[in-house]
């Protein structure tokens, strides 16, 4: 059997201001075999997009090789098409023109296009559509037109870039379920297909073998293939066991590495933090002390109870842990001392608690604080601690953790900050 | 933000209501009371035409300064106008409804048709004195600003999201407290964008608002404009170029000064929740609120306002009282007086024809305005076919665009015309058809507006539907046809309805152009209206800005606005 597709070693970065680069993809490898469902699976941002793109050849790699059916993919690949999150229809282009695009493009005689469109229209189940505008569709019958602009042109290929998460809950499963079902019937013409998601249950519940990524860069930490006959079923304990299995992949390292940092009190004011407001803390924390947790979860259960998207859940898991109101570990999470004090106390308490919390194990905020304390002016720019974080990364991550430690700031009462002048001050406007 | 072209759009009809007509008669109305008292008035005035400008570089800047000063001053007035006119035609749906149609009418007026009927009663003002001549010239400027500012801030107050208003009025603010904390804070982004737009008009129009000329009148009030003029007289290329420079200066100073911190500032009014990833930055903003100055200053301001909360001015809440019951005496009052006014701008408006019309004069002015509407036709297509291409492949590439854009925008607002007298000396050089030569020079200024704005369509197009088309393999013709095209064409729209508004404009200065002693004329309206006012005859001035001002709406009413229409429906991204 031979393999679609082939990246080796692919390295990706941007330029940032200031000549830097950022470092997205590092050194990169995968392989899709013939009849099979790839998932990419990790958090936003972690350039799982980004590889996607250069797989379909809509942007170059600065390193490595990208090889489709044993050539070199150095540009749009004809054989390889993709669908897209924000389904990425033209708006003055009826259904059916969205679906022929692609067609045209090939220079076919128009009897052909035609015919073969609406064939396609037909398959994905959009009769009687053909000649509605995309602002006329509900969202997922508009990425079933995204899908039937794809399965079109017959590509080998079939990229699907979070197709389902902009729809919600019910139309997804919809989805999902129908394309599940036409790819079981050998009904597509398609050899492979790449899903890119940050959906731990989709991942497992579609793909038969996925790759999750870790971000900051985008490494492909682990492979796990999922041996379930098709249709599965969500509540079998055997795709529990793989959801656990990923959870717990995906979370132990950071939240290994950050223990490490806060026994050795290794940590400096450089580490870079995730916006998490207090507010989505507390609510966690107290829906973590409530029953049926009484202060101990699974992770994937609590995300499921609380409606959180991976990507939503672990940043605030982090953050507690680092606040230290809560430990993870193995895909469990169990609310400390601290976390329980917390959830008993009024607002005030919690504020001191959360102010102890940042100057005992937030670096930065107590950085901050003690410049203010030490200025007589009390006050302090933004700049001022900006450049000193620049100085060990990058701009965005450096404004994402001054934005984080703003706000936990702001609710701890430790400092104030003024975005209208960009400056840091001890006043509280009176 | 999303810019909406400055024509009334809000209509969609195609027929003129009688509102419309109303509306033109008042106007022409007007302007034919000011002709005739201007007729009366013209004397010679010696103590303004007698002052010597001198070409001398280093007078230039306080040329510069007066100029500047002037500028700033109009703008002031413009914005009072603004906050005034455009808030009654919102609030008040009896006064809406002629305030919106005259609005449209007076924008589609030329420039100079407003200074050659005015000036001279502005002049009378303060006989002998320079002061009349600077309010004149202020008022000129004023009348290339104000509409647009006040259809932009109209077009804002009516379109404010219902779920802000009614937040005000739940929490019990008063109209007037609302129209502060809700509706002008709403209107503010569009307003400063077109303060900037209404900027670069009336830098267009400086070298005919200082260096004024009508019939024997000749004023040249010490400024910019009129060492243009004076150095077009006396054919000193020098000192043009000097001129161009001070220009520049006082343009990049208004940039820094004023407009830059404005647009940052105003950045805080923008409805949406995403935080943008490239605010707008003002170093002189940042300074301001830094030291507190602003702080400090509009403190007093702030207090006032607050404390003026606690009344209503009369006219305020009128649209929720006239829901609540007929106010019958207030429509019959309101009708009466547009009835004397328009009975009494028929009366003039009829008394003038009477003494003055001559069908032939009529059809001369028809047939130029069409050889005038000709030229913006061709000229429109032609910045089309090259700007908008060269504005997809700049709006496609960010890292150009962000060298483009500003570039752009500084064109549209640099007046191009002050570039005539090169064009010209070379026109005479090469004995060329001025008729077919001169036409260039009534696009220069406005096709910027098309250029930024397919900049600004082709830069939102969306990365997944570029995307898209590369995925598919969509090529060549096929990507223009389908792709790039239709996904510029609202901005594209809205760029070339300014962009054909102001070419309308600048036929007057175009199509009369002086070197030294040379003149050259291409046979059309704004030459028709520009040697009517040299030569002092008001008749034809009023009958040529009528016909203008009929060919504008007309094709704005019958054009610009059911394609604007079709244009929102079929090709507006949405979200």
């Amino acid at each position: 059997m031979t393999n679609l597709l082939e990246v080796r070693n692919v390295r990706r970065s941007f330029p940032r201001s200031g000549g830097e680069e950022l470092l997205v993809l590092d050194d990169i490898n995968l392989t899709l075999k013939d009849g099979e469902i790839l998932g990419l699976l990790g958090r936003s941002g972690s350039g799982k997009s980004t590889l996607l793109r250069l797989i379909a050849g809509l942007a170059r790699p600065q390193g490595g090789t990208l090889t489709y059916m044993g050539a070199p993919i150095e540009g749009p690949v004809q054989g390889v098409a993709m669908v897209f999150q924000g389904f990425a229809l033209f708006p003055w282009m009826t259904v059916l023109e969205n679906v022929e695009l692609g067609l045209e493009a090939l220079g076919l005689p128009q009897k052909e296009i035609r015919a073969r469109a609406l064939a396609a229209i037909d398959l994905i189940g959009l009769d009687g559509y053909e000649s509605a505008y995309p602002r006329e569709l509900s969202g997922g019958m508009r990425q079933r037109v995204g899908f039937a602009r794809a399965v079109v042109v017959h590509p080998s290929i079939l990229l699907m870039d979070e197709p389902f998460s902009a729809l919600d809950v019910l139309t997804a499963e919809n989805l999902r379920t129908d394309l599940i079902e036409l790819w079981g019937k050998k009904q597509l013409p398609i050899r492979g297909i790449i899903l890119v998601t940050h959906n731990i249950e989709e991942a497992v519940l579609m793909c038969d073998r996925v790759l999750l990524f870790s971000s900051n860069p985008a490494r492909v930490s682990a492979e796990i293939v999922i041996d379930l006959p098709q249709p599965r079923d969500r509540t079998s304990p055997a795709f529990e066991d793989y959801v656990d299995r990923i959870y717990v992949e995906m979370t132990a390292r950071r939240v290994e590495r950050m223990r490490q940092q806060q026994a050795q009190g290794a940590q400096s004011i450089a580490m870079p933090l995730t916006h998490v407001s207090p507010s989505q803390i507390a609510g966690l924390v107290e829906a973590l002390a409530a029953s049926p947790y009484d202060g101990k979860a699974d992770l994937p259960d609590i995300a499921y109870e609380q409606e959180l998207e991976v990507d939503e859940l672990f940043p605030v898991a982090e953050a507690m842990q680092l606040l230290r109101l809560a430990d993870v570990e193995g895909g469990d999470i169990k609310l400390t001392h601290m976390g329980k004090r917390f959830v008993d106390a009024e607002l005030n308490e919690r504020k001191e608690i959360f102010s102890r919390a940042l100057m005992n194990h937030v670096p930065l905020a107590a950085h901050i604080r003690k410049v203010l304390d030490e200025r007589a002016s009390h006050s302090a720019p933004r700049t001022r601690f900006l450049d000193e974080l620049e100085d060990h990364m990058d701009e965005d991550t450096a404004d994402e953790t001054l934005k984080c430690v703003v706000s936990w700031a702001r609710f701890a009462e430790l400092f104030s900050y003024d975005d209208d002048a960009e400056l840091f001050s001890l006043e509280n406007p009176t | 933000m999303k810019i909406l072209p400055p024509v009334s759009i809000e209509g969609r009809r195609l027929l003129p209501s009688k509102w419309d007509l109303l509306a033109a008669m008042l106007v022409l109305g007007f302007l034919i009371l000011f002709a005739d008292v201007s007729r009366d008035l013209i004397r010679p005035l010696s103590a303004v035409e007698g002052q010597d400008l001198s070409l001398d570089p280093a007078a230039l800047p306080g040329y510069a300064a007066r100029t500047g000063l002037r500028m700033l001053i109009a703008m002031g007035v413009s914005l009072a106008f603004t906050f005034a006119y455009a808030t009654w035609a919102a609030k008040n749906p009896r006064a809406g409804l002629i305030l919106v149609p005259l609005l449209d009418i007076l924008q589609s007026v030329p420039i100079l048709g407003f200074l050659s009927v005015t000036v001279v009663w502005f002049l009378s003002l303060s006989p002998g004195r320079v002061l009349g001549a600077e309010l004149a010239c202020v008022f000129a400027i004023f009348t290339s600003q104000a509409w647009n500012m006040a259809f932009s801030f109209y077009q804002s107050l009516r379109t404010v999201p219902e779920d802000l208003t009614e937040a005000g009025r739940m929490f019990g603010l008063s109209p007037w407290a609302r129209f502060w904390r809700i509706e002008a804070p709403f209107a503010t982004p569009p307003l400063i964008w077109n303060m900037m737009v209404s900027m670069s008009g009336g830098w267009f129009f400086v070298t005919l608002s200082e260096a004024i000329s009508v019939g024997n009148t000749t004023i040249a009030l010490p400024g910019i404009g009129s060492y243009i003029a004076v150095a077009i007289a006396q054919q000193d290329l020098t000192a043009i170029f000097w001129a161009i420079g001070a220009m520049l200066v006082v343009i990049l100073i208004y940039d820094q000064l004023l407009f830059r911190p404005l647009v940052a500032w105003a950045d805080r009014f923008r409805i949406g929740d995403e935080q943008r990833e490239d605010p707008p930055q003002s170093w002189v903003l940042t300074m301001l609120r830094r030291s507190r100055l602003i702080d400090w200053l509009t403190a007093p301001f702030e207090q006032a306002i607050r404390w003026s909360f606690r009344f209503t001015p009369p006219g305020f809440g009128v649209r929720a009282a006239l829901r609540d019951h007929d106010n019958r005496l207030g429509d019959i009052l309101w009708y009466a007086i547009l009835a004397g006014l328009s009975l009494f701008a028929a009366w003039r408006i009829g008394e003038f024809a009477y003494v003055n019309f001559s069908l032939r004069e009529l059809f001369t002015a028809i047939g130029l305005g069409i050889l005038t509407m000709l030229r913006v036709v061709v000229l429109i297509l032609l910045a089309s076919a090259i700007w908008t291409p060269i504005g997809i492949y700049v709006g496609l590439r960010p890292r150009l665009t962000r060298i483009v854009q500003p570039v752009a925008q500084f064109f549209a607002a640099f007046p191009a015309n002050i570039l005539f007298p090169l064009a010209v000396s070379l026109i005479v050089y090469w004995s060329l058809n001025p008729d077919i030569f001169l036409s260039p020079l009534m696009v220069l200024g406005t096709q910027w507006y098309i250029l930024f704005n397919v900049i600004g369509g082709a830069s939102t197009i969306p990365r997944e539907l570029t995307d898209v088309a590369d995925n598919f393999g969509v090529k060549g013709w096929l990507w223009w046809k389908r792709v790039a095209l239709p996904a510029v064409f609202p901005h594209y729209l809205t760029g070339a309805i300014a962009a054909s508004g102001g070419t309308w404009n600048a036929s007057i200065v175009a199509e009369v152009a002086n070197w030294g002693d040379r003149t050259l004329r291409a046979h059309g309206l704004g030459q028709y209206i520009a040697d009517a006012t040299y030569a002092g005859d008001f008749n034809r001035v009023v009958l040529g800005i009528a016909v203008m001002a009929f060919f504008v709406v007309v094709v704005n009413r019958l054009f610009w606005q059911p394609l604007y229409w079709y244009a929102e429906r079929r090709f507006r991204m949405v979200s």
